[in-house]
Parts: structure tokens; sequence; C-alpha cells
């Protein structure tokens, strides 16, 4: 074949063009870079598309100095810490901002994955914030988030079953209380008894409501933290827990908020503690035509369940901080872009349209915002007592370690739980135990 | 009546072949081969060789992923750490559990489906082929979530329908309790896998010769003779191909856990317990450490498989 060595040399040619092109395209692929240096992506957890129009607005706004693309991070919180936590210490600059669960920020700011906020900066995101959303965004006595949605949990309760069981629900009541409203009533509470971050939620709660604290005192060395679990109040929240789980329905040990709502809105519970998404859920499903309009008609609100009487609760903290990653090519324009995105418009906007409430104090009074949320002072006034969960770098070991020894909570014995969790925890940040 | 088999068929050496050392072209035969065949060596030795190599490297240090600068190294605590802990062990009869139940009961349900498909009227039989591969055609973590829904006390539909099913209730909280949890796990990985089993049985029993059975027949051998003399001895090789493949995979059950229950209720096995240490608390020598030691159970299976039950892989090629 007289044409055979040309051929040869064209196959070749072939082979070298395509292997460099898939060259190009890996590396293309790996630098992940899809825009100019004024682009900044953010890491956003999954919402109802809020923090997507809050990019476009303030990338409008911004008049071509920065750019706002969001990228989704997984859907629960911990695996959210999982992706971001392993691709900043692979310093990837890609994450310029970051939608960070409060808990995990020590754990951040200490390995040095946030860039330090500039002096004004942090005095201006503060002004007028809540200040469970401060204290979220503070670690070693310096802010180094920006504060952004915070969330609260409230007690929902069936205003018809209050009544019937002779519940005062303008009086602060306590988790006994409605243990004894539910057994009167054969109904159930809703709480979060799932082997899972909200299981540590509810016992921070209950052990912050009755006066202690899961870590009494943090040290640089995991081996000297000091642990309340061993307290009094953490024999209070024990016992509580327990006779919770009593009255907590057939599926109480696998119950997260989204089961709970479930419950609440069939009628199998008349007491829940949660978050206001439930709020605006039955709303939409009354609109949606899928749940009767007489539910939440029927639906009460009060403050947190007390776990003592005559202690004032401590509600839960959550939400939402932003972060701004510490390999990031364009700090600056990322705190730029994260001072507009917490701006109390934004905040307002988010709050009505995706139930989530604002850091700002100053928006719970916005009149648009009464109207469709009449829990908002509520909402305010728990946020501003609320109870942070234990700040340590060591948080995901503290929290998994809890989850492990108060699971089920049927289970939970007063006597030894709180002892048996402060000695796996002591154990397993000593590296003697797995987890 | 005695087993029957087939004598082994001696292998035929290529005439121009001389005594020693090889001819021209099976030596060209030899090179190709290592063209065609390195690739994807250097491409193995650079995907697994390497991670499991550093793997075992890690596994002496004590390092934290957000904590570089104190990497220290540790020899075998983390080795000591882990098989000192009760939390191990549970992981490691959870997935023995898991595997034996599972792989014993594919075997029989992938045995019954490979029979099935191979004497299906050949008019049906592309559908009943394609019908019984589609679960192993199915993502392992949507195939659990989907047996979470079914199984869900609020959401799921078994409760429902097998009310009539002593034990089983509206109120059957299902991955509450640490057996039903089990239970389910299992059934979603049978439900899964067995096709992988009744393929490889199907190529087994597609080998067994059709004049071996005839023989049978005419020695007036019933159905279930047959199959236990002639049938399932001339497969061995298949079977135990597939009890191998599926042990291996059945011991590094990761997806359905994590999916169902989380590891809640004492339903943790080895591959989530290194997940846990390495991916959820960062601590890449203890994880490390774990992942090693679960290489090597697997590494005694497959010997062991190989070796007890004499697995002769080249035997299901023909060779």
């Amino acid at each position: 074949m007289p044409n055979a060595p040309g051929r040869k040399r064209q196959k070749k040619r072939a082979a070298g063009a395509a292997a460099s092109l898939v060259a190009v395209a890996a590396l293309s692929a790996c630098g992940g870079d899809s825009g100019d240096d004024s682009t900044l992506t953010w890491y956003t957890n999954p919402d109802a598309g809020g923090q997507a129009e809050i990019a476009s607005r303030c990338t409008e706004e911004a008049d071509g100095a920065y750019r706002i693309e969001t990228a989704q991070l997984p859907r629960e919180s911990s695996q959210q810490r999982e992706q971001l936590i392993r691709r900043l210490a692979a310093e990837d600059d890609s994450i310029d901002l970051i939608s960070l669960d409060p808990p995990y920020i020590p754990e951040f700011a200490e390995a040095g994955f946030l860039a330090p906020v500039p002096e004004d900066v942090a005095e201006r995101v503060t002004e007028g914030v809540v200040q469970s959303a401060i204290d979220g965004s503070t670690w070693d006595g310096e802010i180094v988030a920006v504060p952004f949605w915070a969330n609260t949990q409230l007690l929902w309760y069936k205003e018809s079953v209050a009544e019937a069981a002779g519940l005062d629900m303008d009086e602060p009541v306590t988790w006994q209380q409605l243990v004894e409203a539910a057994e009167a009533q054969d109904t159930q509470i809703a709480a979060q008894g799932i082997r899972a971050e909200a299981l540590t939620v509810w016992i921070n709660a209950l052990i912050e409501g009755a006066g202690g604290s899961i870590i009494e005192e943090t040290a640089e060395d995991p081996e000297d933290i000091v642990l309340g679990l061993e307290s009094e109040a953490a024999v209070e929240a024990a016992e509580a827990m327990r006779s919770v789980a009593t009255v907590g329905g057939p599926a109480f040990s696998t119950a997260g908020e989204d089961a709970n709502v479930v419950d609440f809105e069939e009628g199998d519970a008349a007491f829940m503690v949660n978050w206001p998404f439930v709020w605006g859920r039955a709303l939409d499903a009354v609109e949606a035509g899928t749940l009767d309009a007489s539910v939440p008609e029927d639906y009460g609100w009060a403050r947190y369940p007390r776990t003592v009487e005559g202690e004032e609760s401590r509600p839960p903290y959550g939400g939402i901080n932003l972060g701004v990653g510490a390999f990031s090519r364009n700090t600056d324009l990322a705190y730029e872009a994260a001072e507009c995105i917490v701006s109390q418009e934004n905040q307002t906007y988010y709050f009505l349209t995706n139930g989530n409430p604002a850091s700002l104090a100053s928006v719970f009074d916005d009149p648009e915002v009464l109207e469709v949320f009449p829990q908002a002072p509520l909402i305010r006034e728990s946020l501003e007592a609320a109870a942070p969960r234990p700040q340590t770098v060591y948080y995901s070991e503290v929290s998994g370690a809890l989850q492990r020894v108060y699971h089920p909570a049927s289970s939970v014995d007063p006597g030894t739980t709180g002892e048996e969790a402060a000695e796996l925890i002591r154990a397993v940040l000593r590296g003697e135990e797995l987890l | 009546m005695t087993q029957t088999t087939l004598p082994p068929v001696k292998k035929t050496e290529p005439v121009s072949a001389p005594k020693r050392g090889l001819s021209d072209r099976s030596r060209s035969e030899r090179k190709l081969g290592w063209l065609l065949a390195g690739p994807a060596f250097v491409v193995m030795l650079a995907v697994t060789a390497y991670p499991i190599l550093q793997a075992v490297y890690e596994s002496l240090f004590s390092y934290r992923l957000t904590d570089p600068a104190n990497r220290e190294f540790t020899g075998l605590t983390n080795y000591w750490v882990i098989l000192t802990d009760p939390i191990w062990w549970q992981a490691i009869w959870v997935t023995v559990f898991i595997t034996v139940v599972t792989v014993a009961v594919e075997l029989v349900l992938g045995f019954g489906l490979a029979m099935v498909m191979a004497k299906a009227l050949s008019s049906i039989r592309p559908v009943v082929r394609a019908a019984i591969l589609i679960p192993y055609a199915v993502i392992t973590v949507v195939s659990a979530f989907a047996w979470q829904f079914a199984f869900d006390i609020n959401t799921g539909f078994v409760n429902s329908w097998f009310a009539w099913i002593p034990g089983v209730t509206a109120d059957t909280d299902w991955f509450g309790d640490r057996w039903q949890s089990l239970l389910v796990i299992c059934l979603a990985e049978i439900w899964k896998t067995t096709p992988f089993i009744s393929l490889l049985l199907l190529a087994g029993l597609a080998q067994v010769p059709e004049v071996l059975q005839e023989a049978a027949k005419v020695d007036g051998a019933t159905w279930w003779q047959r199959l236990w003399r002639v049938t399932i001895p001339n497969m061995k090789a298949a079977i135990m191909v597939a009890l191998l493949f599926r042990s291996l995979d059945a011991f590094r059950v990761f997806d359905s856990i994590f999916i169902m229950t989380g590891g809640a209720n004492g339903t943790e096995s080895v591959s989530f317990l290194a997940y846990r240490q390495t991916i959820a608390r960062l601590e890449i020598g203890l994880g490390s450490a774990v992942s090693v030691l679960l290489f090597l159970v697997v590494v005694l299976i497959a010997f062991t498989f190989i070796k007890a039950f004499k697995v002769d892989l080249a035997s299901t090629r023909g060779e």
C-alpha cells in the first residue's frame, strides 16, 4: 500500500491531537475557573432559591465590580462540612464565599480556612444583630464570619388540644407539663429523636435550659476541655429527654424535623419543637390544596419549653453565617459581596420568601414580615435568649459521641448516660477510641 | 448414581512451538499482549496500588486533616486502638452477618433466576433477562432510598400492605430497631445484587454439556438428581466465582446503611466505620488504619476462597 506511511503519520497526529485535547480539557476542569478574576463563587446550602436570587441582586448592584455565582452544597449540614473541609484542606481557591452552619465555624477558623474579617467590616456586620448570631460568628474573641440569617426553634402546639389539657400557653411551660398534657390528651410530642445533628441540638437546648453546658470550659488541648455532662443540669436534661420519649410516638428514634412536621400536620402530635419553616410550609400546603385550611388555623406558638421550672429556657440557635475562603483570590471583593448579601433588604427578602429568619433585629419590625410571620416577635425574643451549641474545634467529635450515647432517647438513664457520654468524648479526644 | 463430569480437556500446544524457548510468533504475541495490557496495568497501579500504599503509610501517624502541623508518627498505635475497641468488633460482626445472609439468599435466588433465564422460551428470553437485570442497573444509593421510603413509617407502603404478617402494624418503625433495620438492609442488598449472581450462574449453566443431561435422563435420573449430580458439579467453578465476587462486594457494604440508618442502632459496617473516622472525624491516620484492616479482611476472604475452596478463576474461561 503506497500511502500506508502517510496514513500512519495521520493516525499518529490524530492520536496526538486527541491526547492534547483530553489533557487541555482535564487541566481546565481542574482549574474550575469559569470566569474572570472578579467572579466570586458562593457555596450555598440548599434552600428555596433565595440565596441564588440574592446573588443575582448583589451582582446587579455591584455594577460589574464582581459577579456572584452560586454552587450548591449537600443537604445535610454535616455533609456540607465534610465537602468544604476537604476542598479547603486542598487549598481550593475557587471557594470565595461559604454559607456555614455556626457550630462548624470554630473548626474552620482554627484550621485557617477563613480569611480574617477586616475590622471595619466586622463592626458594620455586627451592628444591630441579635446576640446569638454574633456569638455564632465569633471564635477566640474575634468575629470570624459574617452573620447572615439566624434560626431558632419554637414550641408549636394545637390550640384546641392545649385548651382541652388546660395549659395556659401565655405562661412559660416545662417539658414535664407537656408530657403530662400529651398523656392526658392521648397525643404525642414531636421532637428530634433521630440519631443526627438534630439530636445534639435538642440535648444542648435541654442542658442549657437547666443552667448547664455541654462544654463548660474549652481549651486548645482537647484533653483539657471541661465537660458539663455529669452536672445536675445534665441529669435534669436527661430526665426530660426520657420522659418526652415516652410520648414521642412509635417512630421517635428515627424522627427528624421533617418527620416531626408531618406528624404535627396529620394530628398525631399536638406539641412540637421545630424551626419556623413549619409555618410557611403549612401555608404553602393550604395554598396547594394538600392541607386543610383549618390545620394551620389551630397552630399556636410559644417560647421553647423549660427544662426545669423557674429557669428560663434556652432555645436552640441555628441558621447560616458567611465565611470567606482563606485561599480565595478575591477576599476584598468577597467581603464586599458578603456585606451586600446580609443587607437589611436582602435579609427581609430571604425571611419573607424562604422563611429563614434574619439576624438583623430590625427586620423583625418590618410590617410585611409581621404580616406573613405573626411569630416574628417571638422568634426575635428566642434568638436573643438562644444558646449556641458547644463552640469547639472538636465539635464534630463531641456531637458524634453525644448522638451515639443519647440515642435512642428512650434508653437514656439520667443517672449514667451523661457520665458515659463524657467518658466517650474524653476517650475519643485522646485518640483512644473509635467513634 | 455417581457424579457425572466431563474429563478435563488436555491443553493443546502449538505444533510449531520448539521444546525450549519461544517461537518468533509467540514472542511477538507476548509482546503484543504486554502492549495491550500494559496501559491498563499502569493505570491499575496508579489508582489502586498507590492509594493502598499511601493508606498503609498514613495509618502509622496520628494525623488530623485540619491540623497537619501536629502530625506525629505513632507506629502501630492506631491498629491497637481499633482492635481493642468493641465498636470495631461490633462492625465486623454486623458486616459478617450481612455478608453471610445476603450471599446465601442471593445464591439460591440467583440460581433459580439463572434457570428461568436459561429455560425461558426463546421468544420471551430477552424480556425475561432484561427484567431480571433491572435492579442491578439501579445505582445503590437510589435503591437504598427506594427501600427506605417503602419501609418508612410515614411515607412507606409496607406497613399498610403487609399488616397481615404477624408483627407488622401501622406503627412498625423498621429503622428504630437493630434487627429490623438489618433485615431491610439485607433485603435491599439482595434485591439489588441477585441479578449479578444469576448472570454469573447463567454463564456457568451454559457450560453444562447437554449430552450429560441426556445421558442422565436415559439412565432414569429424576430432575432433582440431575440438578445435584450433573448440573451443580459441572458448574462448581462458576458458583465459586460468583460466591467469591459477591462476598468481597458484600463485605464492603456501605451505601444502604448510610442512607437507611446512618449507622444508628448498631448497624454500622466496617466501611462505615472507616468513613466516620476518615471523612467525618478527619482523623486520616485512624481512618487509614481501619481501611487497611478492611483491605486485609477482604484479601483474607479472597485467599480463603481461592485456596480452601480451590476456586480456579481460569477454569471459568474454559482454559
